[in-house]
């Protein structure tokens, strides 16, 4: 155990004791992290060398199949998340089949346009989706068990806690194992990966589905935070806020995903407080200088950081990738 | 009648008004080392890449085994058995050399747990004895982009050989090696096909090798296989003197 993973174990213990210290920042960090799964799976795509400015779809799929099943009689958070992830890593694959055809820009663009489908869908069809003012989403029970809201909120910041660091895990795995290193060389070599014997579309696509699935986990939790669904969960300015996240974070690392989520969300909430005509440009100006000093992002700074301070105690050298570049 | 390892029937194809293969007939027999020599543009590349089915000939048929793999993609040729090495190495390059081989013997092992990490297969050592054979083991841990030019084409190889294959297509093996070294590493390469049981074809243009290496040697020109026969004969043949050595010396 190294400073470099000391930290980030305090940062999460002090996350963990927030509805008792801070009790005020309890559902924006339950909103921050929600969040932070769905960027993880723009991330995901990002090891691949891939961008999706689309990836909403999913956030939003997953939020309204999750208005839909509560509409039901089995409103329960943990059916919601099942169904919601479900429903989302299904459309993944469908729209998958099209998309990981494409690289780069036309990857890019194609997941926009079903993106964008998917919202005017859900602004025409009115009857069934509710048009621009959505569905509303009951509070659902847990296992069966009727909470109020306070209690209720608690449980969800948890949740969605445990959830980010159990899925963050679990992505980090996928990321080393065989299958997961096959997916990340779509982007440096798919030449010889065809010659390996290996189908680059089907690769891409096993990942695609993951990164839905991820982006839709985020989605419900957020909808059962805000007890809301509407088209904008799926609209293109959704999505570039993913990738926006995704870079401000560090694009490419899975912790990133998560910090960068966590200081958007405080910067935006603090800064619209604050200076509220001009927050977008704020991040905007954080989003440059990031890029231009720091293309490792936010998990790239504390990547140098950490190294610098621990060269002493671990000479061999921590082969790390350099910063990875958004390929676009 | 054997079964040829791998034939080429009556291959044709053009680019533009090039034609890069003319009615190309070619056998291949387990055990035997082809090298396949001739002048720039002659069609040597393009018969590699056909035979891999990264190209599709507009006539002609390639069997490997005995079954027509003309219109496979390369990844189900890769899957038969066919492993290639490229004259411009083709790599990951955000990889070290050593994860560049575990990445291929995943491949080859069809792993798909997510819970299994890469490094933790079995076939480490096995790896590590790939790489130390074509003289890469010191830099088992660089990344790949960090190497010479040389030191990656013997990595290509050493990623094509990690596949088993049975039949092993090079283009230039020992191009942008030191020339110093190319022997040893042929030495090295030509004794460890053999002992794995791989049969190669490999491009040739340095004729010491060609003569120290091949069984067999096959000489293109203009999209045809002029001649075929055994080193000796071959680049004593006054023809190959004047259109392939010759071209080479200058």
């Amino acid at each position: 155990m190294t400073i470099r993973h000391i930290l980030p174990a305090i940062a999460l213990l002090l996350i963990a004791t927030i509805p008792f210290t801070a009790p005020a920042l309890q559902i924006l960090l339950t909103l921050a992290l929600a969040k932070a799964i769905a960027v993880m799976g723009v991330t995901l795509l990002l090891r691949a060398g891939q961008v999706s400015f689309g990836h909403a779809l999913f956030f939003g799929i997953a939020a309204y199949a999750a208005a839909f099943v509560a509409a039901s009689s089995l409103d329960d958070l943990v059916v919601l998340l099942i169904a919601g992830t479900l429903g989302a890593a299904v459309s993944g694959l469908i729209v998958g089949l099209f998309v990981v055809r494409y690289r780069g820009i036309f990857f890019g663009m194609l997941n926009l346009a079903f993106s964008m489908i998917f919202w005017s869908v859900l602004e025409k069809f009115y009857h069934y989706t509710g048009g621009a003012d959505g569905l509303r989403l009951p509070r659902p029970s847990v296992l069966g068990l009727s909470l109020e809201r306070a209690p209720f909120e608690l449980l969800l910041f948890y949740v969605t806690l445990g959830l980010t660091v159990a899925l963050g895990w679990f992505v980090l795995r996928f990321l080393g194992s065989p299958v997961g290193q096959l997916f990340q060389t779509v982007k440096t070599n798919e030449t010889r990966l065809e010659y390996l014997g290996i189908s680059a579309r089907t690769t891409l696509l096993k990942g695609y589905v993951l990164s839905a699935a991820l982006c839709g986990t985020g989605g419900i939790l957020v909808a059962v935070a805000q007890g809301i669904v509407t088209p904008s969960y799926a609209y293109w300015i959704r999505s570039g806020e993913m990738v926006f996240i995704a870079v401000l974070g560090g694009a490419g690392s899975i912790p990133g995903a998560v910090v960068g989520a966590v200081a958007y969300e405080v910067v935006r909430a603090y800064a619209a407080a604050f200076a509220a005509d001009i927050w977008q440009l704020v991040l905007g100006v954080f989003l440059l200088a990031v890029i231009l000093f720091a293309p490792g992002g936010l998990a790239g700074i504390y990547e140098g950081l950490a190294n610098r301070l621990s060269r002493r105690d671990a000479p061999s050298a921590n082969r790390k990738p350099a910063a990875k570049e958004v390929h676009s | 009648m054997s079964t040829h390892l791998l034939e080429a029937r009556d291959l044709e194809i053009r680019f533009g008004g090039v034609v890069a293969a003319d009615g190309v007939n070619l056998t291949i027999d387990e055990g035997k080392n082809l090298a396949i020599i001739g002048p720039n543009g002659a069609g040597k590349t393009t018969f590699l890449n056909i035979c891999t089915g990264w190209l599709k000939p507009s006539r002609g048929q390639v069997f490997f085994l005995g079954e027509d793999v003309t219109r496979l993609p390369p990844r189900k040729i890769v899957q038969r058995g066919v492993a290639r090495a490229f004259q411009i190495p083709q790599l990951f390059s955000e990889h070290t050399a050593m994860e560049n081989l575990l990445i291929a013997v995943s491949a080859r092992e069809g792993r798909q747990s997510p819970f299994l990490q890469m490094e933790a297969q079995p076939e480490r050592d096995e790896m590590r004895e790939l790489l130390d054979l074509v003289g890469c083991a010191d830099v088992a841990d660089a990344r790949v982009d960090a190497l010479s030019e040389g030191r990656r084409k013997l990595v290509d190889i050493a990623v094509a050989l990690a596949l088993k294959p049975r039949l092993l297509l090079m283009d230039e093996p020992t191009s942008g090696v030191a020339s110093s070294e190319k022997f040893e590493i042929m030495d090295i390469l030509v004794k460890a096909l053999a002992r794995a049981d791989v049969t190669s074809v490999f491009v040739e243009h340095d004729m010491g090798i060609v003569k120290n290496y091949a069984d067999e040697v096959a000489v293109w020109n203009a999209g045809e296989v002029q001649m075929r026969g055994t080193p000796d004969e071959i680049l004593a043949h006054p023809d190959v003197i004047r259109d392939v050595i010759g071209e080479e010396a200058a």
